[in-house]
Parts: C-alpha cells; structure tokens; sequence
C-alpha cells in the first residue's frame, strides 16, 4: 500500500521574509525551485521578526534558513538573527541571504556568519549548487 | 550536539529541551540507526496524549482550525503539539510544507510545538514515521497532539489509524457535494466539521450528511449492529473563531464516550495491531535497504534484472536467506 522513498537525508530549508517588505514573489520563486530540486521547504511567508524565524528553524530542524529581504532592513535582521541562533545552540545552520544586500553591505554581513549572500539575477540553479555543497550533516552526539 | 549518549538525550528532552526534541523528530523521521533506541526510551513515557486528527480537502480550512484548536486548549492550560503534513512531490522527491503560516501567533508560546512533515512517498495521508513522531511528541509531554494531513480523496484515511478522535473537515461550495465525496472520508468521521460555514450551502452540506448518517445507521440496524455514536456537525468559521467551544465541546463528549463504551481500548488495540506489522515491515525494508541495496547495488541488481540476466525472485529469496543468517 505505501510506496517509500529510498532513505536519503532531506534538505530542509526555511524560506522567510524578514523586515516589512510585502514582494515576495522572489521568495516564492525561490522555495518552488528549491522544491524542485527535491528540498523540504517550510515557507513562512511575510513579516517574520528574527525570533519567528528562529523559533520556527529550531522547531522545524532545518538545515538551512534562507532570508530574502527586499527593504534595506538586513543590517537590522540579520545581527539579531544571529545572536537568537547562537542562544538556541543553532549555529551550525547555513544562512543565505537573499534580495536587495548593496555590495559594501557584504563583507560585514560574512563577518556575522552568512555564508551566501544572492543578488536579483541569480539562478536558482546556482543556489542549490551552493547549498547543497554547504549544508552541514546534523550530529546529535557531542564529542 | 544535544548530548553525550542516547540516555542523556532522552533525559533531555523529558526537560523540555526544544533542540533535543526537535533533533529527536528529524532522527526518528530520517529512520536513522539511533532512532530505533531513541524511540525504544521515550515509548514508556508515552500514552498519556490525546491524539486528535485533522483531513479535509485542501483549502477546507484545515490549518486555521488547528491554529483556533490549539489556542483552545492552550486556554485550558493544555500543551499542544502539532503535525502538519504536506505532499512530496513524486517527482522531484521535494515539498514546500506551507501550513505553518497559518499557525504564526504561537512563536512565543513555549506551550506549542509545531512540526512540518512531507509526506515523502507514503500514499495514506500520512508520512510513514508519523506515528513515532507523535510517539516523541506525546513521551515530551504534550497533552494534546494535533495532526493535520493532507487528506485529498479516497486513499487518505491513515490517520483514523492513529488518532483518537478524527475530524473531517468540510466546505459549503467547494464541490464538496457529499454524495460525491468518496467514501473512505466519510466513513472515517468522528466528528463532521463544516467550516468556513458563514458561505452559502453550509445547510445544504449538513443536510446531505444527515440524510447519509440515517442511511447507515438503517443499514447498520438491520445487520445488528449498533454505534453508540453518531459523528455531530459542528459549524465552524475557523477564521473569526466560530464555532471553536462547540468543537473542544464535541471532541471532549466523543473522548468520554471512548472512555465509557470500551471502543477506545478496542480501537487502540486493532491500531497496534496494524502498526505493529508496519513497523516490523518499515524496518525491515530499511535493513534490506541499507545493508543489500546501497551503493548503487540496487541499480546494479536492476540492470541485471532488466536484461533478464537475473531473476528477481531468487534475488529476494537469496537477500531473506542473508537476512535470517543463512
């Protein structure tokens, strides 16, 4: 009666808009490919404030967190992000970030632990690569 | 990195560690080795959970009824754990699992656990490790635990097999014309939600769901059987919190009449059953897998079989046989 996918680790990713931005078509865009190339993406759309995205990623036990914000706000997001994921013992999830991030925005948002930062124009195709050869194997055992 | 061995993970996760929980659920899920340890601890903390399951065509309003229910009970000082479940696409192996959004006012309430599960292959409405990870939920001490599934047509009834209280949800206008709903969801009811009932034909719905009812039950009647209970409708708009007290109410009466009649003891026993070839089924076929079939073995096996250089059938016997230690 059921038919089982052979055992793989599944991609999870959290796909969230953070700050007051309401285009989310990027996103969506976004977490259809990711879908497509066989990902687990648990959307939760607009307006999340950094303690929903956390919250959600820690309940969720994603691997990775993309955040796609349009507004100018990942200056704000992003830090408080950060520090909420380290409190909760999740820093070994891969960020991306991704949406409108001006070039001389980069460099600091790398010093705060973003490992992918994706300008408009990027193929999708290019993002999954990135993840997928980024995506750090869960443990549960400490050493 | 939760812990140094299963034990102190488990003890973990008795405390209310939330990381240690949900790393619990993506292990049970992913049918890792450790799981089957894990699972083995935490099933004595299990059983005290009250199981309510949630189908309903899409759109049906599934997601906020869960959302009003679990604020509900988080009123009662109750705490909720949630499973929603959404499809994986049979082609790309991928699912966007977008029920959460519904659910978005409880980020803060430590009282509510929500989980997204994609169905990865498993035909029933269900994903096949649901029933462990509700298993894990209830030994993490939640009272109640919600699962939503997906719930489309004829196929979708496993949830009747593990919950207690299964409440089918239903729309005016939808297309949702009862005579044409397929059997196997009505006959799962316990409890017949018609939500979204502010819209036109919400009477006509309940209508046709009367007519059915007192149609089985003169059917039932001249076989000499006899239920005590016939599923109630309950009117809900999900969205402004209608009809929300009447569900907890319905659903409270239908867990007492469990309690009384001896259906609860009787049903949980035929659920084991089926579960229990389940499991032995699921973990075997992972054994197998793992052990025969990986590292391109499969493939290999499947070249041989196609080009009628090996018989399949021996193959099987031949990986029983390796299985027993022969």
């Amino acid at each position: 009666m059921h038919t089982t996918m052979p055992l793989e680790h599944k991609i999870r990713i959290l796909v969230a808009k953070a700050g007051l931005d309401g285009h989310d078509r990027g996103a969506k865009v976004i977490a259809c490919a990711l879908r497509d190339a066989g990902m687990e993406v648990i959307y939760t759309g607009l307006r999340q404030t950094p303690e929903m995205v956390v919250e959600a990623a820690v309940q969720e036990d994603v691997d990775v967190i993309g955040l796609s914000i349009l507004s100018g706000a990942h200056n704000a997001v992003v830090p408080q992000i950060m520090k909420l994921l380290k409190q909760n013992q999740a820093e070994d999830i891969l960020m991306l970030v991704g949406g409108i991030i001006p070039d001389a925005d980069r460099p600091g948002l790398r010093n705060m632990g973003v490992a992918g930062i994706f300008q408009p124009g990027t193929h999708t195709d290019d993002i999954v690569k990135f993840i997928r050869e980024n995506v750090k194997p869960h443990s549960w055992a400490t050493q | 990195m939760i812990a140094t061995s299963i034990q102190s993970w488990v003890e973990e996760i008795l405390a209310g560690n939330r990381r240690a929980l949900s790393r619990a659920i993506t292990t049970v899920e992913n049918r890792a080795l450790e799981s089957y340890e894990l699972l083995r601890k935490l099933f004595p903390h299990s059983g005290s959970a009250r199981i309510i399951g949630l189908t309903g065509s899409p759109g049906s309003g599934k997601s906020t009824l869960v959302d009003q229910l679990a604020r509900e009970y988080r009123n009662r000082q109750l705490s909720v754990g949630v499973i929603a479940i959404d499809p994986t696409s049979p082609f790309t192996g991928g699912a966007i699992l977008g029920d959460r959004i519904r659910m978005q006012r409880h980020y803060a309430d430590p009282g509510i656990y929500i989980r997204s599960m994609a169905t990865r292959g498993s035909l029933g409405g269900l994903a096949s490790a649901t029933a462990d990870v509700a298993t894990v939920l209830d030994a993490s001490g939640r009272d109640v635990v919600l699962i939503e599934t997906v719930g489309v047509g004829q196929d979708e009834v496993d949830i009747v097999r593990l919950a207690d209280v299964t409440l089918v949800i239903l729309v005016p206008g939808m297309g949702d014309d009862v005579q044409s709903i397929k059997a196997g969801i009505m006959e799962i009811a316990d409890i017949f939600v018609i939500n979204k009932s502010d819209r036109e034909g919400a009477e006509r719905v309940e209508h046709e769901i009367r007519m059915l009812q007192s149609t089985t039950s003169a059917r039932s009647a001249t076989n000499g059987e006899s239920s005590g209970w016939t599923p109630p409708i309950i009117k809900t708009v999900a969205s402004d919190g209608v009809g929300m007290p009447e569900l907890a109410g319905a659903i409270a009466q239908y867990e007492a009449y469990l309690e009384r009649s001896e259906v609860g003891r009787q049903r949980r026993v035929e659920n084991w059953r089926n579960r229990l070839l389940e499991m032995v089924r699921a973990r075997l076929a992972e054994r197998v897998s793992r052990e025969y079939l990986s590292n391109g073995a499969a493939r290999q096996f499947a070249t041989e079989i196609a080009a009628h250089q090996r018989d399949p059938y021996a193959l099987v016997d031949e990986i029983l046989g390796k299985l027993a230690g022969n």
